[in-house]
Formats: C-alpha cells, sequence, structure tokens
C-alpha cells in the first residue's frame, strides 16, 4: 500500500506540531513563500513576524532559555540565512537548543549563483551543532525530527535544516518522532558509577571546597537546579555560579558567594583560588572565569562534570572527570554521600568559612551613590531589583558594562530567569532575547537592560515587541559611551577613549515613542524609584532611558590574563582591602 | 560487531585521564607550534557518508589550529553509507586529546580510533611515481624498483611509472633513489592505517 503523501510544507508544519512547537520566530522571502502559504492555512503554529534574521535568531534563544524547550526560527535563503549567522555562533557558545530552518532555492539552481542563493550549509556549517540540506521531500520528516533531537540532546545547540523550495513544494511521507530514531548520535549522559565513588570521596575529604556550578545545570533542567541546592546543603560547601548558571543556585542563599571570573565577586575568587578541591558540575572552565590558567586554583583537586567530553581537560587539566549530564551526575553523588554516611569536615570547614566571611565583608560590590550628582548605574540596578522583589521576573541584557553590572546586582532564585549572551558576548542580543522570552510568558515582567552600544544593534525589534503588544520593559543605561570599551580604554590604553563615543546619536525617547513604546527619561536621583515603578506598572511596552554615570567602571575586575588573587577592587573597597591584606592573602 | 551505534560508551572517562599530561600550568599553546612534545598521530574515523562530513572533519582541525599532515578519505561500507577516513596529525598529548574528543562529538561521526595511542596498528601508502630518461639511468631505475617491490604500470620509450607501496619512509627513500635518475612527478595517496589484531573498528 502506498503510503500516504503530503506536500513538503505540510510536512515540515505537521513536524513542527509534533515536536510541540508552539511558536516559529521568522521573515519571510522568494524562496519559502510556498511554505508560508501552507502556514496561513493553519492556526496551530503561531508566527512572530521579526524586523531582522538576526532578531528571530535571540528571540528563539530567549524563548529556549527561558523555557527549556528548542527555540525554532524560519528564514529565506541567501541573506535571510546569513543573518543567522552570528545567532547561531551565540546559541552554539552558550548551548542553547535550537532548530533553525532555511530556505534554499529550487535544487536544480543550486550552484549556479542564483537570486538569493548562498551556500549555507557550508557557511553554517562551523556556526552550528550540526546542518543538513534536504534533497527530497521523502526525507523532510526524518531530517526535521532528527534536528529536534540533535539540538536537545547531549550538550544542546542550534540545528539547522536548509531546504529548497522544490522540497517544500514536493510530496513525500510523513512520519512521526516516534518512528525516526537518529542513526548514530546517542550521547552519554550516565556518569561512570567509578568516578563518582572518586569524586565522592575526594569532596568528603576537603578542608577548603568550592562547588563551581555552570550552565549545564539549566541545560539539564529544573531538577537539576534542585539537586544542586541539595548537594550543597548536605555538604555544607560553599557554591558560585558562573554568568551562564545565575538562578541555578538561589541568590539568597547563604551558602551563595557570587558569580566567579572577570566581573566576580571577591569572595567567589578568592575561593576559587584557596581552594583544594573544586567540584565543577556543568561550567567549562571558560577563560573569563580562569583568569591565568597556570595560576588558576594551583592547590586544587578538580573534579569536573560535563556531558560534553571535548570540554574535559580543554582549558584546564582535572583530577576526576566525569562526563555526563549534570542532574544525573549529582543525583548519583548525592545518593552516594547518603549511602556511605559521608560528613564534611566541621571544624575544617568551620575555618573555611570563617575566611570566606572576611573576603565577603569587604563588600566587594559596595558602592556610594551621592544625593546629587549623577545616578550611579550599579544604584539603578539595586533600585531595579528591589522594584522586582517578589514579582514574578525574567531579565534579559546586552553586552558590556550593564551587562556586568546587571549580573552583580540582579538576584536569580531559580533557573530559566536569567537571559544573557555569556559565551560570543553579542551586542544586540537583549531586546529580541527579552521579545521571545515574553512570547513565551505573555503574563511575566520581562526587563531588557541594555545600553545605547547594543540597544542600536538590533533596535528593530522593538517595532516587532510593539506590533505584538509584548509588555517588554527596556530599561536604557544611558551613559553615552560604549562603557566597557571606554573602562579598558581607561585602564589599559592610557585612558584614549578611541572610538567609544555614543553622544547625539538618537533622541532614545522619540525612539522610543516611534516605536509605540511608553517613554520615560530620568537623569536625577531623586526620580530613580518613581521611574523604576511607572515602568513595571504601565501596560505594554515601556522604555526607560536613565542617564547615568558615564565614567563608573566595573569592579571587581581580574584584569584578562591574571590570577584570581590579583583582583582589582573598586575604589569603595580599596581601603578597606589594605587593612584586610594579611587574613586575605593568606 | 553487532552495534556500531553508540549506545555503549564510546571512550571510558580513563581516556581523558591525565596520563602523559603535560606539567600542571596546562600552558595550551597553538597546535601548530612546533612543540617540544609534540607527537604525531594517526587517527581512524569512520563517518557516515554523507554531504559535507568530509568539510566537517578537515573544517574542525583548520578551525581550532590543528594540524594535518596527511588525509585520505573513502567508502568502506556502501550499504550502510560509511566512509573511514584516515588522518595524521601532530600535537602535545593534550591536544591529541582534544581532536579525539572533537571528533568524537560530530554528529556523522560514529567511530574514532587513534591508531597511534591505542596499539599496534598497520600503516601504508602507495605512490605512483613517474620517472624520465634513458640508458643507464633507465635501466638503474629498474633496478631500484625491483629492490623496492615497485610495479610498472605504465611505460613509454622514455618514461616509467612505477607503483609503489609501503611505510611512508618507505616511499621517501625510494623517491630520494629515483631523484637523480629523472623523476619527473609524483602522486601519493597519504597513510591508511588499521588496527593490528582481530578486533573490528
Amino acid at each position: 500500500m502506498a503510503e500516504q503523501q503530503f506536500i513538503g510544507g505540510d510536512i515540515i508544519l505537521k513536524a513542527l506540531a509534533d515536536q510541540d512547537v508552539d511558536v516559529i520566530f521568522g521573515y519571510p522571502g522568494g524562496v519559502t513563500l510556498p511554505l508560508y502559504d501552507r502556514l496561513y492555512l493553519q492556526n496551530r503554529l503561531r508566527h512572530i513576524l521579526v524586523g531582522h534574521e538576526q532578531g528571530a535568531m535571540h528571540a528563539a534563544e530567549g524563548y529556549a532559555r527561558s523555557t527549556g524547550k528548542p527555540g525554532v526560527v524560519l528564514v529565506t535563503s541567501g541573506p535571510g540565512a546569513t543573518n543567522t549567522v552570528t545567532g547561531l555562533v551565540d546559541a552554539m557558545m552558550d548551548s542553547i537548543p535550537l532548530v533553525v530552518i532555511t530556505g534554499q532555492v529550487v535544487s536544480t539552481l543550486i550552484g549556479n549563483d542564483a537570486f538569493q542563493e548562498a551556500d549555507t550549509t557550508g557557511i553554517t556549517r562551523a556556526a552550528t551543532k550540526h546542518n543538513y540540506l534536504v534533497r527530497s521531500a521523502n526525507d523532510l520528516a526524518r531530517v526535521l525530527h532528527e534536528a529536534f533531537y540533535v539540538a536537545t540532546h547531549g550538550r544542546p545547540g542550534p540545528v539547522l535544516v536548509d531546504i529548497p523550495k522544490d522540497v517544500i513544494l514536493g510530496m513525500g511521507p510523513y512520519m512521526g518522532p516516534e518512528n525516526v530514531t537518529p542513526r548514530n548520535y546517542v550521547p552519554r549522559i550516565e556518569p561512570d558509577m567509578a568516578k563518582i565513588e572518586e569524586a565522592v570521596e575526594l569532596l568528603a575529604s576537603a578542608k577548603k571546597p568550592i562547588i563551581y556550578a555552570g550552565g549545564g545545570i539549566i541545560n539539564s533542567g529544573p531538577e537539576a537546579s534542585k539537586l544542586l541546592a541539595e548537594l550543597v546543603h548536605l555538604t555544607g560547601y560553599p557554591c558560585t555560579t558562573t554568568l551562564m548558571a545565575l538562578g541555578a543556585f538561589p541568590a539568597a542563599d547563604k551558602q551563595w558567594i557570587g558569580m566567579p571570573g572577570m566581573h566576580g565577586t571577591y569572595e567567589a575568587n578568592l575561593t576559587m583560588h584557596d581552594c583544594d578541591v573544586m567540584f565543577n558540575v556543568g561550567a567549562r572552565f571558560d577563560d573569563r572565569v580562569t583568569g591565568k590558567v597556570d595560576a588558576f586554583a594551583p592547590h586544587a583537586k578538580k573534579v569536573h562534570i560535563d556531558i560534553d567530553p571535548s570540554s574535559i581537560n580543554k582549558n584546564v587539566q582535572v583530577d576526576i572527570p566525569i562526563i555526563a549530564d549534570a542532574g544525573l551526575a549529582l543525583a548519583a553523588i548525592i545518593k552516594l554521600w547518603k549511602k556511605k554516611k559521608k560528613a564534611a569536615d566541621a571544624k575544617a570547614l568551620k575555618a573555611w568559612w570563617k575566611q570566606i566571611e572576611e573576603w565577603r565583608s569587604i563588600d566587594c560590590l559596595g558602592f556610594d551613590q551621592p544625593k546629587k550628582d549623577f545616578i550611579k548605574p550599579q544604584h539603578a540596578l539595586v533600585r531595579l531589583q528591589n522594584a522586582l522583589k517578589g514579582t514574578d521576573y525574567y531579565v534579559t541584557t546586552d553586552v558590556g558594562q550593564h551587562q556586568m553590572w546587571t549580573a552583580q546586582y540582579i538576584r536569580f532564585e531559580e533557573p530559566n530567569r536569567w537571559m544573557t549572551s555569556g559565551g560570543l558576548g553579542t551586542m544586540g542580543y537583549g531586546v529580541p532575547a527579552a521579545m521571545g522570552v515574553q512570547v513565551a510568558h505573555p503574563e511575566s515582567t520581562v526587563v531588557c537592560v541594555t545600553s545605547e552600544g547594543s540597544l542600536l544593534m538590533n533596535v528593530q525589534e522593538m517595532a516587532t515587541i510593539s506590533r505584538y503588544k509584548l509588555p517588554v520593559k527596556i530599561l536604557n543605561l544611558n551613559n553615552d559611551r560604549l562603557g566597557m570599551i571606554r573602562q579598558w580604554q581607561e585602564l589599559f590604553h592610557s585612558n584614549h577613549e578611541s572610538e567609544c563615543d555614543l553622544a547625539n546619536r538618537a533622541d532614545y525617547i522619540k525612539l522610543a515613542e516611534a516605536f509605540g513604546f511608553t517613554a520615560i527619561y530620568c537623569d536625577d536621583v531623586a526620580d530613580v524609584d518613581a521611574t523604576l515603578a511607572k515602568m513595571l506598572a504601565t501596560p505594554g511596552p515601556v522604555f526607560v532611558n536613565m542617564v547615568v554615570d558615564r565614567r563608573e567602571n566595573v569592579f571587581p575586575m581580574i584584569p584578562s590574563g591574571a590570577p584570581h588573587n590579583e583582583i582589582v577592587l573598586g575604589p569603595n573597597q580599596k581601603l578597606k582591602k589594605m587593612d584586610d591584606r594579611n587574613n586575605v592573602m593568606a | 560487531m553487532a552495534d556500531r551505534r553508540r549506545s555503549s560508551p564510546r571512550a571510558p572517562d580513563s581516556a581523558y585521564d591525565k596520563t602523559n599530561k603535560a606539567p600542571q600550568g596546562n600552558s595550551k599553546t597553538s597546535a601548530s607550534a612546533k612543540n617540544a612534545d609534540a607527537q604525531e598521530h594517526t587517527f581512524s574515523v569512520l563517518v557516515d557518508n554523507e554531504a559535507g562530513v568530509l568539510h566537517r572533519v578537515v573544517g574542525l582541525f583548520s578551525g581550532r589550529g590543528y594540524n594535518i599532515e596527511s588525509l585520505t578519505v573513502s567508502e568502506v561500507d556502501g550499504g550502510e553509507h560509511l566512509s573511514k577516513i584516515t588522518v595524521v596529525t601532530s600535537g602535545t598529548p593534550q591536544i591529541i586529546e582534544q581532536i579525539r574528543a572533537q571528533l568524537d562529538r560530530l554528529v556523522p561521526v560514529r567511530k574514532v580510533a587513534n591508531l597511534t595511542a591505542d596499539g599496534p596498528s598497520v600503516q601504508r601508502e602507495m605512490g605512483l611515481i613517474k620517472v624520465v630518461g634513458s640508458g643507464e639511468a633507465r635501466v638503474e631505475a629498474l633496478r631500484v624498483a625491483d629492490i623496492f617491490r615497485a610495479q610498472v604500470v605504465d611505460s613509454t620509450n622514455r618514461s616509467f611509472v612505477f607503483e609503489i607501496t609501503g611505510s611512508s619512509e618507505k616511499l621517501n627513500a625510494f623517491i630520494e633513489l629515483m631523484r637523480p635518475l629523472g623523476l619527473a612527478d609524483i602522486s601519493r595517496t597519504g597513510i591508511v592505517a588499521i588496527a593490528r589484531g582481530d578486533a573490528g573498528m
């Protein structure tokens, strides 16, 4: 009996529906017209028409990061496809599951330099976890289901499926995901129990331990966050979470010592430096965390749990490598810890915490907000945190100083609440990402903290936010500068403010109003609270242009390539630290 | 082997232990830098024979700054559409370990073996060597070819094409001997290799 045949476009839509996709971010074009025609005839899938394909990518990332489901993007051939590349690499670096469908010119024209033709699979090969060019409608269903499988299994990442116009128009059979067994991609997720046992023994023997958790916890799912908290409480050890893992462990918990790395807390970095056992779960020893690798945690025995074998011993040599899903490994460790009735060395741990508390008492994030004068960006964020407290909020950022300040001052108690471009550092991420988060969580508060440089890189998505009446709140910390560039120029390049001046580029209030946002201006310290309250209370999209101190720097800071114990503190802490130097540098 | 899939762990965690590890300090230098402890390793990579798979493997090497000393590829199982890529590379032990892990995580890669590290292996190369000349040199070329067990696969009044198979060193030696005898052209396959013993890949 002949299998029932479907039009390629319908196979695509059916496959998306069977993968539980409810929204796609896209932009139509010549070769995807037949697919958009089929899309028009259904109402199961919601399509968000973005302003630019890069915006679709970051929106899908925001959607994916805040839901744990893969984000889906649909764009056309040529420029549509090439505009996705930054988003693909961003998702690759931050392990975000995406399925990106690109149209391709008719098969017979491939290679002819046809109109809007690009070698999409060639261009994106290094930018994706995997990509496919579908040659026949017969393969469509299988390839699409495989794409979802690959995107979401093992270390998540972006998968691109390039589909020529004739395949969208062609006829082929349909099969559901249950009938597609990936040929060979079966990543390992179960830990090796012998290694788990070694890890438990090492953990229990620690005098100065640290639990260093990364984005792998978030990718493993909310259960992994619960297990992380259980292990931290069970052992009594301090816990630091990377930029990608903010919210994987509650910020309100006393055992949380902040974020490590270049702009991490003083206590987290010195704890990392001085520890004797480092338990890394789901982090990848990024150079922004390790600083100078030769001097990274020089006295520590290291456990590294990672789902990606290529992360092991890539930057830092470890003593106990465990290739596994973070959640499964944590569950195994907790089980064995309990079974063996392990307990921390109470005396050593007490002394260790005493030391950590001394570091913490430096109050490395402390700052002075003068009563009059410029608004300090830190103050704006502390007040934002205060205004958000107790509400159901998600926060996205762009890239630069404001990103680091947001990471330092906004508190996350749950996973999936914090969206930022960590690995690639993509300016222009924040606004579209907030859009994607708001689409997924229409009732929640979604705030995008940004600044002028990043804002203008994907400002067109403000139009999309407005068109779909998404109540996104954009807080623009306006310092008229590329702040992080200016900071590095001040610190490392003789204060030459080379091409970092962003003043007089736009009237942001008029710009926001033109996009249909409620726009609020604030440059007075006295108005900060009222402005933020109004931002959060006003229905619909709101844009706040908050003028902040343009000379402010992000501290603490570990200069690039320096070890953790050469962390530089801000002006408020320097004196305190000198008093405390004997303790601190022990 | 019944099941070629990756349902079983492909490499034990011990493969990632720091045996042979460089001194603590993790001084990862560019793979292309000629490092004192750089070693040559031959990898055998079994892949799905799909469009772009060779590009993917080669792109991994160029994108991450690893060396390719030699590369061969051919389909080895038409039914299952499997190809085998043999790649000779060099690097510090840490980089060699990275190369294995990076190859292993490519989706169309089914299996990776480090034939240098995993056990004894047979490594062979074939060359087609064209020698042009006359008189005593021509006779001498034939004599040397006989010693090396090279076959004449084409000849004209003035030339021979020799087919020679063996280790790369053997080919190098043969080529050097041919140089003064009228060496005109060389084509080499690069190394193909397989593990010794009764186990399949």
